[in-house]
């Protein structure tokens, strides 16, 4: 029985994903869970997997081309039964679509050179591009690229206002270096907003808009962590050393799981408290900011932790991450230690209660017994949602937070009971 | 220059016309002593007596035949039907008749016919009351159909279908009756076949006619409170269809919307769209965008109706799927 493949939602406000190339070709066999394309949402370049094996009979929309979630996209079933799109696909979803698809695929031709991906009824764009016959006229007149033109109308297509706003662009004219000046100034730039950035943005503004965030910050004592870490570090080949940030993953996941308070989000008039504690980890990347997620990071070892983000990040640097590998975080962390920062303060990352931005560990003065010796801090702030918790309470996940930082042995005690060991110290 | 309906317009023009011509003259099912089932032809039979004032028999395809006839033997008949909907009955006589006899006996004579029909939904009388059929009397050769969306433009354009000697469907919208506006006194046609810009604009070109005119106007009033200025084009003849106005300003706004009563599918828009795209592409800045029906037997239920029928956010939407 052939099945329906649906551009898949990837994140709770994606509205539409890019499929960016098909991975396999009409007429390739393809086993459950392997990657059949890959789509570009606003965040990233996330692998789809095919949920049925069988054979790829159709595919229903070429690379390069944007559609709403739940639009078919292809189309997986036997070598040789006759498919139905029509009956197969709901009429709702085709109305929508951008090609009338064939009323009907006859059985798959058998092995040879398949159909080059583009040919035949669905065609290439012209030139490649999705773009007005207007714009069109007005890019040849005017000796543009349209590649090079970013498109604001449906689907990405180039517009009128898309030409025009390049020729104003193109059209301005530089500014003269003073002679006093040794190099002339770099011209400004126009930089379309990517995906990720808008994204971002979006999300950004809402949050800072709609949360009414609150702040409480707390100075804690990184000696032992940096002690422990560089024992721990000895033992370990290079490309699996721990990181700070490790630590701070696994202290935080069990605050949340000790106060499940700040685990949360708000729905309407209903907190939801999350039974899993999946922490977010942030991760920059060239063209923006991604976190990715550690799930139940509360009863992972360090070491299955330190593991995690490491290939998580790898991913996400490679653009090449999996939905689970984006979704479903509850709390977000957010380090920017390694940048040398005392301390700073973070966005909340809708739909969560809450994040941790986490400064740099320094050398510092400490106040021991009445004397002031060589000693290692860490500041770190959490944002909170007003709406779902407040500063007391703010303040005492910090309080449980510090009392797992400061005694990293703490940290361990799940691995040293065998997993066991569920309320910690 | 006075302000009358729609109701009127057409009433003086039919009088005025038969003041001016004795040769013309009314048929139809109640156009007399009730004075007609929409009071177009209130007082007629009074005036001008039962010759040229001619009750007949429920009997639609007789009333185009004895038309067709009459006109064949010099005279100028104004047919009525009832409603739009009973025209079906009279299909053979208007369209194997009437559009040919001109051209298939070798221009021996003149089909000098006009056939005044009340067509449109809204008013609750069912599906088979309801039709807006225009496009499928639009479709054949030899026959010119009009309908206008103004008082002015009804006046003028059904003193020319009378004078010309061409046969002419003539559609009424029975929701226009009341509509009011401007008409002079003095005497005066509207040519046959000439689209009208009704409202200027540059951001985009609404075309339509009819009812949807009034609609399509009052879309035009709620875009402009936003910003956006829409031309609104009214083709009031679709045979033969003007479409010069629709191109140039197509060409200015680069965008389009074609707002029609009847169904989408096969329709006015369809036929408008791709003249503009054969004749514009290298202007075509978006899809064009067709507001219609919704493509089902129009619901009695005064609810299902109204949300059946095509109405002025539908236009406002569609406007703003263009822009």
């Amino acid at each position: 029985m052939a099945e329906v493949v649906s551009m898949p939602k990837l994140g709770f406000d994606m509205a539409e994903g890019k499929l960016v190339r098909w991975v396999k070709a009409e007429g390739e066999t393809v086993q459950k869970g392997e990657v059949l394309a890959e789509i570009e949402t606003d965040k990233a370049t996330v692998e789809v997997e095919a949920l049925v094996a069988g054979v790829v009979r159709k595919h229903l929309i070429p690379e390069d081309t944007s559609v709403p979630i739940g639009e078919p996209i292809a189309v997986i079933g036997t070598a040789d039964e006759t498919i139905e799109l029509e009956t197969l696909v709901s009429r709702a979803a085709w109305a929508s679509a951008p090609q009338a698809p064939e009323m009907m695929v006859s059985p798959a031709a058998p092995a040879g050179p398949a159909k080059a991906a583009g040919e035949g009824e669905d065609g290439g764009l012209p030139g490649g591009v999705r773009a007005s016959p207007l714009a069109r006229r007005l890019a040849e007149e005017n000796d543009l690229d349209l590649a090079r033109i970013s498109g604001s109308g449906p689907q990405g297509r180039v517009v009128m206002r898309d030409v025009q706003e390049a020729l104003q662009v193109g059209g301005a004219t530089p500014s003269e270096a003073p002679v006093y000046v040794p190099h002339e100034p770099r011209p400004t730039e126009r930089i379309p907003l990517a995906k990720l950035r808008a994204a971002i943005g979006r999300r950004m503004t809402a949050s800072k808009q709609q949360v009414p965030h609150f702040y409480v910050t707390a100075e804690l004592d990184a000696a032992p962590v940096m002690s422990m870490r560089s024992q721990i570090n000895g033992l370990l080949p290079e490309d699996h050393k721990l990181s700070v940030n490790d630590f701070i993953i696994k202290a935080a996941g069990l605050a949340l799981r000790e106060l499940p308070a700040l685990n949360a989000s708000l729905d309407g008039e209903t907190i939801i408290r999350h039974g899993e504690v999946n922490l977010g980890v942030a991760v920059a990347l060239d063209e923006g900011l991604i976190t990715v997620v550690v799930h139940q990071a509360d009863s992972k070892p360090l070491l299955a932790i330190s593991e995690e983000v490491r290939v998580l990040a790898g991913r996400a640097r490679s653009g090449k991450v999996r939905p689970d590998d984006i979704e479903g975080s509850t709390f977000t962390v957010s380090n920017l230690g390694m940048f040398a920062v005392d301390h700073f303060i973070a966005i909340i990352n809708p739909p969560e209660a809450a994040i941790l931005a986490v400064g740099s560990v320094r050398d510092a003065p400490v106040v021991e017994d009445g004397r002031v010796v060589p000693g290692k801090l860490m500041q770190v702030t959490l944002s909170a949602d007003h709406r779902v918790t407040d500063g007391a309470q703010g303040a005492r996940w910090l309080q449980i937070f510090r009392g797992y930082f400061e005694n990293p042995v703490r940290l361990v005690m799940d691995e040293l009971a065998g997993g066991a060991g569920r309320e910690g110290l | 220059m006075p302000i009358i309906t729609m109701r009127e317009a057409i009433s003086q023009a039919l009088w005025e016309e038969m003041e001016r011509d004795e040769r013309v003259f009314i048929l139809g099912e109640e156009v007399g002593v009730w004075g007609g089932t929409y009071a177009v032809t209130r007082g007629f039979y009074d005036h001008f007596g039962p010759e040229r004032v001619r009750d007949t028999p429920i009997a639609e395809g007789t009333i185009v035949g004895a038309a067709n006839g009459a006109a064949m033997a010099g005279l100028r008949p104004i047919a009525e039907m009832m409603t739009i909907n009973f025209a079906f009955l009279a299909m053979d006589q208007i369209v194997n008749q009437a559009a040919k006899i001109h051209s298939m006996f070798g221009g021996q004579m003149t089909i000098p016919v006009v056939i005044r029909a009340v067509g449109g939904g809204g008013r609750q009388l069912g599906a088979t009351h309801s039709h807006t059929p225009d496009v499928i009397f639009a479709h054949f050769p030899g026959l010119k159909v009009v309908s206008p969306g103004t008082p002015y433009d009804a006046k003028g354009l059904l003193k020319a279908a009378i004078r010309g000697d061409d046969p002419v469907l003539f559609i009424e919208n029975a929701t226009l009756y009341q509509a009011k506006g401007e008409v002079p006194i003095e005497d005066y046609i509207v040519p046959i076949g000439v689209s009208n810009i009704q409202r200027a604009g540059k951001d985009v070109t609404i075309v339509t006619y009819s009812k949807m005119l009034q609609v399509s106007l009052q879309a035009a009033e709620l875009l402009a409170k936003e910003g956006i200025e829409a031309e609104v084009v009214d083709l009031r003849s679709l045979r033969p269809l003007d479409m010069q106005p629709v191109i140039r300003s197509f060409k200015k706004t680069n965008r389009a919307v074609i707002a029609e009563e009847g169904w989408r599918s096969y329709g006015i828009g369809a036929e408008v769209a791709v003249r503009v795209y054969e004749a514009a592409l290298d202007y075509v800045d978006a899809p064009i965008r067709r507001v219609a029906q919704k493509e089902v037997p129009l619901p009695y239920n005064r609810h299902l109706e109204q949300l059946a029928l095509p109405q002025v956010q539908d236009v406002v939407e569609a406007v703003k799927g263009v822009l």
